[in-house]
């Protein structure tokens, strides 16, 4: 036991260690809060289906050969969960079929210009990071964990600040709309901040794993409370706890970041259905 | 002065008209059913009133003091609903959401407009339980608290009844009646005519045969149609 201790104090020792933490909780805590209304609003796909698009805008990025690929898998992103997000009220083709639709294109024309265009060095393990994720944390940079901070922290402004009326269109759309909130403009706000959150947790789960990030710490935090505060709450805290224990864990075990976190979340999905249920008896 | 007038309104979805040239409207006081068969636009011309759509012809314009967004509106439930995680005291507060603009917090006030809105509808005891654990009767009541958060002038009703078994629905009416009395203006969307119709002031019936009237009125017509 002592030994691990000694070895995690060597390992906190070094900044990349310190910084992939750091983005970890942010990204376990904005994904965590998003995932209660997208969860609820019938769009857990969403993210699945943007972390797709984010992936073939990260091809074209790579390909383009730009220096921040951040410029242009941003904006592409943006616009996908703006288009997806529309698309459930009134398409031709149901909100579903889109998401699935444009998702998978995205991942086959993605592959496709890699191979086509990249210099096939080391392809299949470029493949294989983006979407599963990065096997080692040695990837982030100081400036990446800068922009993830500064992003995270514009998002959770923004949540806290519009969270009643979050919380009114999830519950009820046209009774919102009726008393006069704006409701185009916070789903509007709403695709913007998921788009901003999957591009930024792409880097460290992988464009495969980010949905696991966005449903789990949902999904188990309703089936311990029924009021929307509590799960709200529940949710973020489920999400740090098991962001920075799959983290520890993965670089004590050398197991790849992404796969371990979402392993305890699944885990932790486990125990508060049986929570869950042993309330509801009692 | 009226409270909502509709004049030549033409209604419809995708291309279809459904009504057209209705022209009606609502005074402070009154009890309005509308009623007709499915598919009549009765709850296009709701959310028509409320804003939610524009109508393809005609116009509605709002006056003696009744703002648009003043309307507490009572809509059909939804699916989302059905196994959301809300408790009644924070669905009841969301009515408060047209008065507060940019604003992200309720302020004293409000939360206390909301108790007295749970105390009104009998449901300050539920406050705290979850939505979804109630029954159809007390989660109409929670959803008609709220929308008198939202409005103290004019209420609009999509089927209050629906999906409700006799019992509660008598319950249900009694409430609405009861709202109606201390001075709201009432419009309701309902199938069941024979049951709203003894509360009722006026009457609307969309579909083959347009009728908008007195419900003496419409009673003597439907009378005489025998």
């Amino acid at each position: 036991m002592e030994a691990l201790f000694v070895k995690l104090q060597l390992y906190l020792a070094y900044p990349f260690v310190r910084y992939a933490l750091i983005v970890g909780v942010l990204i376990a805590l904005c994904s965590s809060l998003l995932g209660v209304t997208l969860v609820l609003r019938r769009f857990s796909f969403i993210g699945d289906g943007l972390s797709h698009v984010a992936f073939g805008a990260l091809a074209v990025a790579t390909v383009v050969g730009v220096s921040n690929k951040m410029t242009i898998v941003l904006p592409i992103t943006i616009f996908a969960a703006v288009l997806m997000l529309r698309a459930g009220k009134n398409a031709i083709i149901k909100g579903d079929a889109a998401i699935a639709m444009i998702s998978v294109a995205s991942l086959a024309f993605g592959y496709l210009l890699l191979h086509i265009f990249a210099p096939p060095v080391n392809l299949s393990g470029d493949v294989c990071s983006t979407l599963f994720g990065a096997t080692s944390i040695l990837t982030l940079t100081r400036d990446e964990m800068w922009i993830s901070v500064v992003l995270s922290v514009l998002m959770l402004g923004i949540f806290i600040f519009f969270y009643h009326k979050i919380f009114a269109v999830a519950f009820d759309e046209d009774f919102a709309r009726a008393v006069g909130t704006n409701a185009g403009l916070y789903n509007l706000m709403l695709a913007f901040v998921v788009a901003v959150v999957i591009v930024l947790a792409m880097n460290l789960v992988g464009a495969l794993l980010i949905s696991a990030f966005v449903i789990f710490p949902a999904l188990s935090a309703m089936r311990l409370f029924r009021n929307f505060f509590a799960v709200t709450v529940c949710s973020a805290a489920l999400s740090v706890f098991c962001a920075l224990f799959g983290i520890l864990v993965a670089v004590l075990a050398g197991t790849p970041v992404g796969a371990t976190v979402v392993a305890i979340d699944v885990a932790a999905f486990l125990l508060c259905s049986g929570a869950g249920r042993l309330k509801s008896i009692a | 002065m009226p409270q909502i007038v509709c004049e030549n309104l033409s209604l419809g979805y995708g291309g279809e008209v459904v009504v057209s040239g209705l022209s009606f409207s609502v005074s402070a006081g009154m009890y309005l059913c509308i009623v007709g068969e499915n598919g009549a636009g009765k709850t296009t011309l709701m959310k028509t009133i409320l804003g939610l759509r524009s109508p393809l012809k005609g116009s509605i314009v709002f006056g003696d003091g009744l703002r648009q967004r003043e309307i507490g509106y009572l809509s059909q439930q939804t699916e989302v609903q059905r196994d959301f995680p809300a408790s009644v005291r924070e669905i009841v507060l969301s009515g408060c959401q047209g008065r507060m603009g940019f604003r992200p917090f309720y302020r004293t006030e409000e939360k206390e407009l909301a108790a007295r809105n749970m105390e009104r509808m009998g449901i300050a005891e539920l406050a705290e339980r979850c939505y979804r654990d109630l029954s159809g009767g007390q989660q109409q009541r929670v959803l008609l608290a709220r929308a008198l958060c939202a409005t103290q002038k004019l209420l609009l009703l999509d089927e209050p009844t629906a999906g409700l078994d006799p019992e509660v629905t008598a319950d249900m009416y009694r409430v609405i009646h009861d709202l109606h009395q201390s001075g709201v203006t009432i419009l309701m969307i309902t199938h069941d005519v024979t049951e709203a119709l003894p509360y009722a002031t006026h009457i609307l019936h969309l579909g083959g045969r347009v009728f908008w009237g007195t419900r003496n009125e419409y009673m003597r017509e439907e009378e005489e149609r025998r």
